[in-house]
């Protein structure tokens, strides 16, 4: 059984799960169930603060405090939750503090990611939208009932205004902290009346953040920031191959360092614990730790790849059949073929993994910046013994996460490191580690093929794709009829119009290598390989992209739309200057349509500049317009890293990028211009953290190809081809 | 021991003369807004200043810094190009994760102190050791930008 498995046991059953699974790439909403809150009196007042549901408490000074199901990682959901809930509660959101939820998800759970509580796949505002808005509208409701008896008045007759309930007729206005004790007494509503969205005051306005004051001043705590009473720093070595064994340490050696306390031995790892990370740092150096590679000591890239091509030579597990893709095939007019590539990937979140462990005899306290708490609970319990009640989490802000920290590998070396002392044990990664035992996002090995008729209308449309699954590691539950629903996420279904469609989904596992969810999963490579592969199909009708990709939407209004207005704000058509191109990309994902233009120069030597990206979203309704740009915003600049620079490569069987120099990062002096238009909708909300990374990449190569006649088929982007390949300026 | 004058005050501090003057700010003095990103002075998120410069602590010994006047970016607010910084920052929204954004906002804070208005190709100069993993650039472009105006119209 998996961890998040047994997450699941304890939760939901696996029947709702299955339900409400579908609907993460669909955008659905899907009903839900308010928990209620259990939760302790106020220390300093002895009094029980309101709490109707658990995720609202109202003192009895009027503060609001809201605890977050969803963990802040620079995604803007401590800003965007609140606002569901403040904008039915009618609070200012001035008056509302966030905090983060415990490891619970009986309480805390994401529906569209089977109730487990999870920060990922860009559903907090797509999962929670409803139920916050419900628990908003739930604890005001209880408030204008116990200000109808505190007035002697009719609760018809009572409005809100922010932190308020009013009674007009008689100009009698109470705050909401003098009626909670009221409040709390009485039942909860099962039934409660939303707010037209014609009403809304803060939903759709762009709302300043909440969680930015203490990162612009050094006072934010980070997980890596934790300080705790006897508290021990260490720094960790793992076996650089994976699957390797510890063979031999010099502990003496460590033990001369001054300020190292202790070893710690793990089967596959090495910890050194001292006052500080410096002293770690040196203590492992001295440990001059060797190591028994195991079986995957000669693994390389070309063995990978070379495995992939081998393997997506047969047929993979159907994800999408549609007419008769073979006799299409047979009877187009002109037939085109490709193979598109895409690497290992690190996430490299700019604060290096850590995890700060205190192991007592029947407890356990776990200080850690998490997008899994309740994984995190589980697989500490597991490694120690204990069961999951006797594990605390308190969960952090997180300096990065793009689906790193929903890993908890790093938790689970944390407790067995801190097993080994009495104190507290911090264990920070250095960058080198981070990088070398990350758990990369897959290599993507796709076959594509496409019959056109005489027209250059697509007929015919056949995509197989080759690579690890991280659901059959991650939740194997998940898997149907031996597809990976995330490997084929931007695949298995196209915005475009195709009478024949077959898509397949063939199941590697490169030796040893680890392999997990990276920002935009599935779609990031998906949308590069379906978004370039329609440009060629553009290329071979001899049309416009943007013209090609208008005939095929034309039954899907709003991919179009999105095109339309990237294509028109950045100037589509106009002439750019020698060795310059446009390139366009369209997706439906995350329950999302957007459409990213980049305008790109290619140098005589082969290196690309973006130097402009336009977008248009439609995310149907717009929570937080200044939150959607900066994701799109953000999105763009990690897609441009991964299109130019993103690699990880194996020789002997070790990750042989280690840190900034070698795995390098887009930098401000090479940002381009960007610009954001959202799409005014109605629509249920989609998903934005992610969108703005996957449609990147194949706008970059598109327009690539434009400025110069180069198709580029595999990432990153081979300045060396391009030098050598590229029609003069 | 070593004496050190950090944010104006002074510390007398037990640590080799080689140990970073990051790990020193960090895990002796108990400072956390300093980052540590990388510790090979790629990434900035460890910048502070010594005597006025951007400094990447990560790689700077801690005898370096002995003697000297620390600024990091838990007083960087008290100087006027800090203070100016740190109100774009908000003002602008720049800030995501937030992790990198102490280095952030003590390179900006020593490029508007020496330079009041900045070009864009002093801001690529001044700016392009720290890395935001979040691609805060574009806001990071328009709040130095901001600052300055703010800094030049009292």
């Amino acid at each position: 059984m998996t961890l998040l498995d047994d997450v699941m046991d304890r939760t939901v059953s696996r029947r709702t799960f299955l339900r409400s699974s579908a609907a993460v790439g669909g955008g659905l909403m899907i009903g839900f169930t308010l928990p209620s809150a259990i939760l302790p009196a106020d220390a300093a007042t002895g009094s029980e603060p309101f709490a109707p549901n658990a995720f609202i408490r109202i003192d009895q000074t009027g503060k609001v405090t809201f605890i977050s199901p969803m963990i802040e990682m620079g995604q803007g959901t401590f800003t965007s939750l609140p606002m569901l809930v403040a904008e039915e509660l009618d609070v200012d959101l001035t008056n509302v503090v966030v905090e983060h939820s415990p490891a619970n998800a009986k309480l805390y759970g994401n529906a569209l990611i089977g109730g487990v509580q999870m920060t990922g796949g860009s559903t907090s505002i797509r999962a929670f939208y409803m139920p916050l808005r419900q628990a908003g509208a739930t604890a005001r409701q209880m408030l204008i009932t116990a200000a109808a008896t505190n007035l002697k008045v009719d609760a018809a007759g009572l409005t809100t205004e922010p932190g308020f309930v009013v009674h007009a007729a008689s100009k009698r206005r109470i705050g909401y902290g003098e009626l909670v004790d009221a409040a709390a007494k009485l039942p909860v509503p099962a039934d409660v009346k939303l707010k037209d969205p014609s009403t809304f005051r803060l939903i759709g306005t762009p709302v300043k953040r909440l969680d930015v004051a203490g990162k612009v001043n050094g006072t934010a705590i980070y997980g890596i920031d934790v300080k705790l009473p006897g508290m021990k720093v260490a720094t960790v070595s793992a076996s650089p191959v994976f699957g390797g064994k510890v063979a031999s340490v010099d502990e003496a050696a460590a033990l001369k360092v001054p300020g190292v306390h202790q070893v710690a031995k793990l089967d596959n790892a090495v910890a050194v614990i001292a006052d500080h990370y410096w002293a770690a740092k040196q203590g492992l150096e001295a440990a001059a730790v060797t190591f028994d590679d195991g079986p995957h000591a000669s693994v390389t890239t070309a063995d990978v790849v070379a495995a992939l091509a081998t393997a997506s030579e047969k047929p993979g597990a159907v994800a999408t059949d549609k007419g008769d893709v073979a006799a299409a095939l047979a009877k187009a007019a002109t037939k085109v073929e490709a193979i598109y590539e895409a690497p290992f990937l690190a996430h490299a979140t700019m604060e290096p993994i850590n995890c700060t462990v205190q192991v007592k005899p029947d407890s356990c306290d776990v200080w850690v910046g998490s997008q899994v708490p309740d994984i995190a609970q589980a697989v500490v319990a597991k490694s120690l013994g204990l069961k999951p009640e006797q594990v605390t989490i308190h969960n952090h802000l997180l300096g990065g996460g793009f689906g790193r920290r929903l890993e908890v590998d790093f938790i689970a070396q944390a407790a067995l490191i801190a097993k080994q002392s009495k104190d507290p044990i911090k264990v920070v990664w250095s960058r080198e580690e981070d990088i070398t035992q990350d758990m990369y996002r897959p290599y993507y090995f796709d076959r594509m093929s496409a019959g056109l008729d005489e027209n250059g209308r697509l007929t015919a449309w056949s995509h197989r794709i080759a690579g690890s699954s991280i659901i059959a590691r991650y939740s194997p539950s998940w898997m149907k009829n031996g597809v990976d629903p995330d490997a084929v996420e931007g695949a298995a279904e196209i915005p475009y119009a195709v009478p024949n469609m077959h898509v397949d989904y063939v199941q590697v596992e490169p030796p040893g290598i680890p392999t997990a969810f990276w920002r935009g999963v599935g779609p990031t490579h998906n949308i590069y390989v379906v978004e370039s592969f329609i440009d060629e199909l553009a290329a071979a009708a001899k049309k416009d992209p943007v013209e090609y990709r208008r005939a095929l939407l034309a039954d899907n209004p709003r991919a179009l739309k999105v095109m339309e207005t990237a294509a028109r704000n950045a100037g589509w058509g106009t002439p750019l200057g020698p060795r310059k191109g446009r390139g366009i990309s369209v997706q439906f994902a995350f329950g999302s349509y957007l459409s990213e233009v980049a305008e790109v120069t290619v140098a005589d030597n082969g290196t690309v500049r973006v130097d402009r990206v336009v977008a248009a979203i439609d995310c149907g309704v717009a929570v937080n317009p200044d939150t959607i740009e900066a994701q799109i915003q953000s999105g763009i600049i990690f897609g441009i890293t991964a299109a130019l620079y993103g690699e990880i490569t194996l020789k002997d069987g070790r990750v042989e990028q280690t840190n900034f120099d070698t795995y390098q990062m887009l930098r401000i002096d090479e940002a381009p211009k960007i610009e954001v238009e959202i799409v005014k909708s109605s629509e249920a909300p989609g998903g934005l953290g992610e969108p703005g990374t996957s449609a990147l990449a194949p706008a970059v190569l598109n327009a690539v190809y434009a400025a110069t006649g180069v198709r580029l088929r595999k990432l990153p982007i081979d300045t060396e081809k391009l030098k050598s390949e590229s029609r003069s300026g | 021991m070593l004496n050190l004058n950090v944010n104006g005050r002074p510390h007398s501090v037990d640590a080799p003369d080689d140990m970073p003057l990051l790990w020193v700010i960090r895990d002796i003095l108990g400072m956390t807004g300093t980052k540590f990103g990388c510790g090979i002075a790629q990434c900035g998120a460890c910048t502070v200043h010594i005597d006025g410069e951007p400094t990447r602590s990560c790689i700077t010994p801690v005898s370096d810094a002995a003697g000297r006047s620390v600024t990091t970016i838990e007083a960087i607010g008290e100087t006027p190009a800090g203070k100016a910084i740190q109100t774009a920052w908000l003002g602008v929204e720049v800030v995501q994760c937030g992790y990198c954004q102490s280095g952030q906002i003590m390179s900006a804070s020593a490029l508007l102190a020496g330079n009041p208005k900045p070009t864009d190709a002093d801001i690529d100069a001044a700016m392009s050791g720290n890395i935001c993993r979040c691609g805060t650039y574009v806001r990071i472009r328009e709040a130095i930008k901001q600052a300055a105006n703010s800094v030049s119209a009292q």
